[in-house]
């Protein structure tokens, strides 16, 4: 376990403005009512008709949205996509305005997914390349089994927190959590509004540390990024700790860079705050565990 | 630390006729024979052998003789000469048994206590030397009810006005158990793969991804998707022409699998898609999958990233509860259900689990036929059975109690040369066959083992059509579900009531 300061710098929101406008025509589907299946079907043929970027409106849990599209396309989400979201996705952008549900990027080997709110469980599942942003929270089991081959090398990045089992059996990838809270600022509990004793300025957010259990179990592979700290408890028996290095820091600017620019932060505050980096302790964590 | 584990095998070396080639010396992978160079003499340690008989076939002379070490300890029935052993090995390392293969111990095997009919007198027999028959099976979902249409200027003919669901084609309902690259070599996976594609049948990768070199047999190929995901990208799931989700083995039911680091060779990196030399561990659950609906959430993906165009299939162990499960299974969207049964083998599996966990297949089977007739979703699903099937008779029984095809695995292996010596965990496969140490690898030629495989597929298609035809039919489809065709022997009424068929002589 790292000893480090009570946060003092928090990140802070900045208001951009918007992204710079499509470069191709947008097609626009309404998908209230439609069945996932109708949807996807209409998804694929529009895709392997080349074009190149679409907005669905009035998403409500269809689920496998990207799961067979294998050609680089920018899709928008607004609404709350199901289940699945890009399961086994092979290259398209997503981007989620809204919360995305269970087993967003399971099994992904490329592309992008962007979610401006909350994702559920088993985010990243068995992910192998690709990259998934997440601006909030995530559920239970997230990035399990992510792992990395070649070239592919899978990340996850969480703004706010996760569940148990977080990174179990990881073997290969990034995972950052960076424990933003920008909702954090309670009138009810004006405790909350407190870091070391300071109160927060208007815009500033308080770090929210990371509950889950188990986190890295098994893991054999792949690095845990961990914003603030993390007690010893929390952690799988194959899990170490340490500080970062030069090259660690490189790869945290880089990715925490993008998930601001994503998401209207300010990438240096969020970099000011002491990480912690997990890392696993054995490449063969069950080698010994038999008689042969 | 001493080991008290005496040899379990003797070597015995004619010394007339041995002429001191070391042939022995290089076909034992578990150095068990020796060149002496003090005294130029070729001489074994026998607490190496594991009694795969290697060194006895390819021996020039025929001067080896391997037989058990009869180890006469105190006869008792309780602590036998196994159990002693295992303590023992537990005591000196402190780990998990590990072992390979099917359960060996005694467990009643169904099959031999299962007879067939034939037809005498009241109906004749067909000969199918003379007629033909009919052994095609269609794997897949297949529809409540069909619907025709009347072809327009052809009184008389019709075409199906139903859609079927995706069907797969086996000219002989025996396929080729899922084992994995890595557990399996690569020329065992090419052998299979190329037998599959010529006797017009299914060959399946198992977990570890699918060679390159292999995309070609692709139509003949059942892809796996485990709880590692090894492997598993776009193109592998577009290639196959059957997907299985990989829930449970019948070899140890219940839990994972770690394909261990020293193993996970280059080529193997390659179709896994880990790094070299990492550990390839499989989860014991899938974490997507902890519950049914989940099951079906995974089910439909698959389905959405192959745009329904293929059956996607669904393998569990045999256990207490399959049929329950199955029905499950069913409901959630499988159109094919595997089921592996007690005596199912593995590239290696923790001994107790093996020997202790999960039911014999044929119980399984007709628990879950009968269940899934009852609730009128039998046409659903196709139902592929696994674990321990030895020879066409196991196949015709098998399909009599409900099975629309079997998975051979073992029997495939042995086809290849295995004897069964139980060492596949340690990698040191003498035959070649289990192990990915590319020495021992080239032991098995694909060539060759492609037309072992073809020949036993032959052979059992031949005694299948036989034993068809001694019943008084002339197609599989015939057999299919037809428990009177079967009598049961030496069973327990409860016994002949979950299989669903008589006691002989009734």
């Amino acid at each position: 376990m790292t000893e480090e300061k009570a946060p003092n710098v928090i990140a802070t929101r900045i208001s951009s403005p918007l992204a710079s406008p499509p470069q191709s025509p947008t097609l626009r589907i309404d998908a209230a009512g439609v069945y996932y299946r109708e949807l996807n079907a209409r998804l694929r043929e529009l895709v392997s008709n080349g074009t190149k970027r679409i907005e669905l409106h009035n998403v409500y849990g269809q689920r496998y949205i990207g799961t067979d599209l294998d050609r680089p396309v920018d899709i928008e989400i607004f609404g709350v996509p199901g289940n699945d979201l890009g399961a086994f996705m092979d290259g398209p952008r997503i981007i989620v305005h809204g919360n995305a549900q269970d087993g967003c990027g399971n099994t992904m080997n490329s592309g992008e997914i962007i979610i401006h709110g909350h994702a559920g469980d088993i985010t990243g599942l068995s992910a192998r390349g690709g990259r998934i942003f997440v601006r909030d929270d995530v559920g239970y089991r997230a990035g399990i089994h992510m792992k990395e081959y070649q070239d592919k090398k899978p990340v996850l990045v969480i703004g706010g927190t996760a569940q148990d089992f977080l990174g179990e059996y990881m073997a290969g990838g990034v995972l950052i959590i960076l424990g933003l809270n920008p909702s954090g600022l309670s009138p009810q509990e004006p405790a909350l509004n407190k870091v070391n004793g300071r109160s927060l300025g208007e815009g500033e957010c308080p770090l929210k540390q990371v509950q889950g259990k188990f986190i890295g179990t098994g893991m054999h592979g792949g690095v845990i990024y961990l914003r603030g700290s993390v007690k010893d408890f929390q952690l799988g028996k194959e899990v170490g700790i340490a500080e970062l290095d030069e090259k660690d820091r490189l790869v945290l600017k880089q990715l925490v860079g993008e998930f601001a620019q994503h998401f209207s932060y300010d990438a240096e505050e969020i970099l000011y705050h002491k990480f912690a980096k997990l890392f696993p302790l054995y490449l063969r964590p069950y080698g010994r565990l038999y008689a042969y | 630390m001493k080991t008290y584990l005496a040899p379990k095998f003797l070597v015995r070396r004619d010394s007339e006729r041995c002429i001191q080639c070391q042939v022995c010396v290089n076909q034992c992978t578990f150095d068990t024979h020796y060149y002496n160079t003090e005294d130029g003499e070729v001489r074994s340690r026998e607490e190496n052998c594991v009694g795969c008989h290697r060194c006895v076939l390819f021996c020039p002379t025929r001067a080896l003789t391997i037989s058990r070490n009869p180890l006469d300890y105190r006869e008792n029935y309780n602590w036998r000469p196994e159990v002693i052993e295992d303590i023992l090995k537990q005591a000196e390392t402190g780990g998990v048994l590990l072992t390979g293969m099917g359960d060996d111990k005694s467990q009643r095997i169904y099959w031999d206590h299962l007879v067939l009919n034939a037809s005498q007198v009241t109906n004749p027999s067909i000969d199918p030397l003379r007629e033909p028959m009919e052994l095609i099976t269609y794997l897949g979902r297949k529809p409540d009810q069909v619907a025709l249409n009347q072809v327009q200027g052809e009184p008389g003919s019709f075409n199906l006005k139903t859609e079927l669901a995706p069907q797969v084609k086996l000219e002989v309902p025996v396929m080729f158990a899922a084992m994995s690259y890595g557990a399996v070599s690569l020329n065992v996976h090419e052998s299979l793969a190329r037998a599959a594609t010529e006797m017009g049948t299914l060959w399946n990768t198992g977990e570890g991804g699918l060679h390159p070199k292999l995309y070609r047999y692709g139509n003949n190929t059942i892809v796996q998707v485990a709880s590692g995901r090894f492997g598993v990208h776009p193109e592998y799931l577009d290639v196959a022409k059957i997907i299985e989700i990989k829930i449970g083995q019948g070899a140890k039911p219940g839990i994972g699998g770690h394909l261990p680091g020293e193993k996970v060779s280059a080529e193997i990196s390659l179709t896994r898609m880990i790094p070299q030399g990492t550990d390839a561990l499989s989860p014991a659950p899938q974490h997507d999958i902890y519950s049914i609906e989940d099951l079906a959430q995974l089910i439909y993906a698959l389905k959405e990233a192959t745009n329904y165009t293929k059956p996607i299939s669904v393998k569990i162990a045999a256990v207490h509860n399959s049929a329950a499960i199955a029905s499950g299974m069913v409901r959630a969207g499988a159109d094919i259900i595997v089921l592996d049964g007690l005596r199912g083998a593995t590239g290696a599996a923790p001994k107790i689990i093996r020997d202790n966990v999960g039911i014999p297949v044929e119980m399984a089977l007709a628990s879950v036929d009968s269940r899934l007739r009852q609730e009128g979703i039998r046409n659903q699903a196709s139902i592929v059975v696994s674990g321990g099937i030895r020879n066409s008779g196991d196949v015709a029984k098998a399909i009599a109690l409900g099975a629309d095809a079997v998975y051979i695995g073992t029997a495939a292996l042995v086809a290849l040369g295995c004897t069964v010596c139980q060492q596949c965990h340690t990698g040191k496969c003498a035959w070649g066959i289990c192990t990915t140490d590319l020495r021992l690898t080239k032991r098995v030629n694909p060539e060759i083992g492609a037309r072992r495989l073809a020949n036993l597929l032959r052979g059992w298609s031949i005694e299948i059509k036989d034993i068809l035809g001694g019943l008084g039919v002339n197609a599989v489809e015939s057999l299919r579900g037809n428990r009177l065709h079967l009598r049961g022997i030496g069973l327990t009424d409860t016994e002949l009531e979950i299989l669903g068929v008589k006691m002989v002589g009734s």
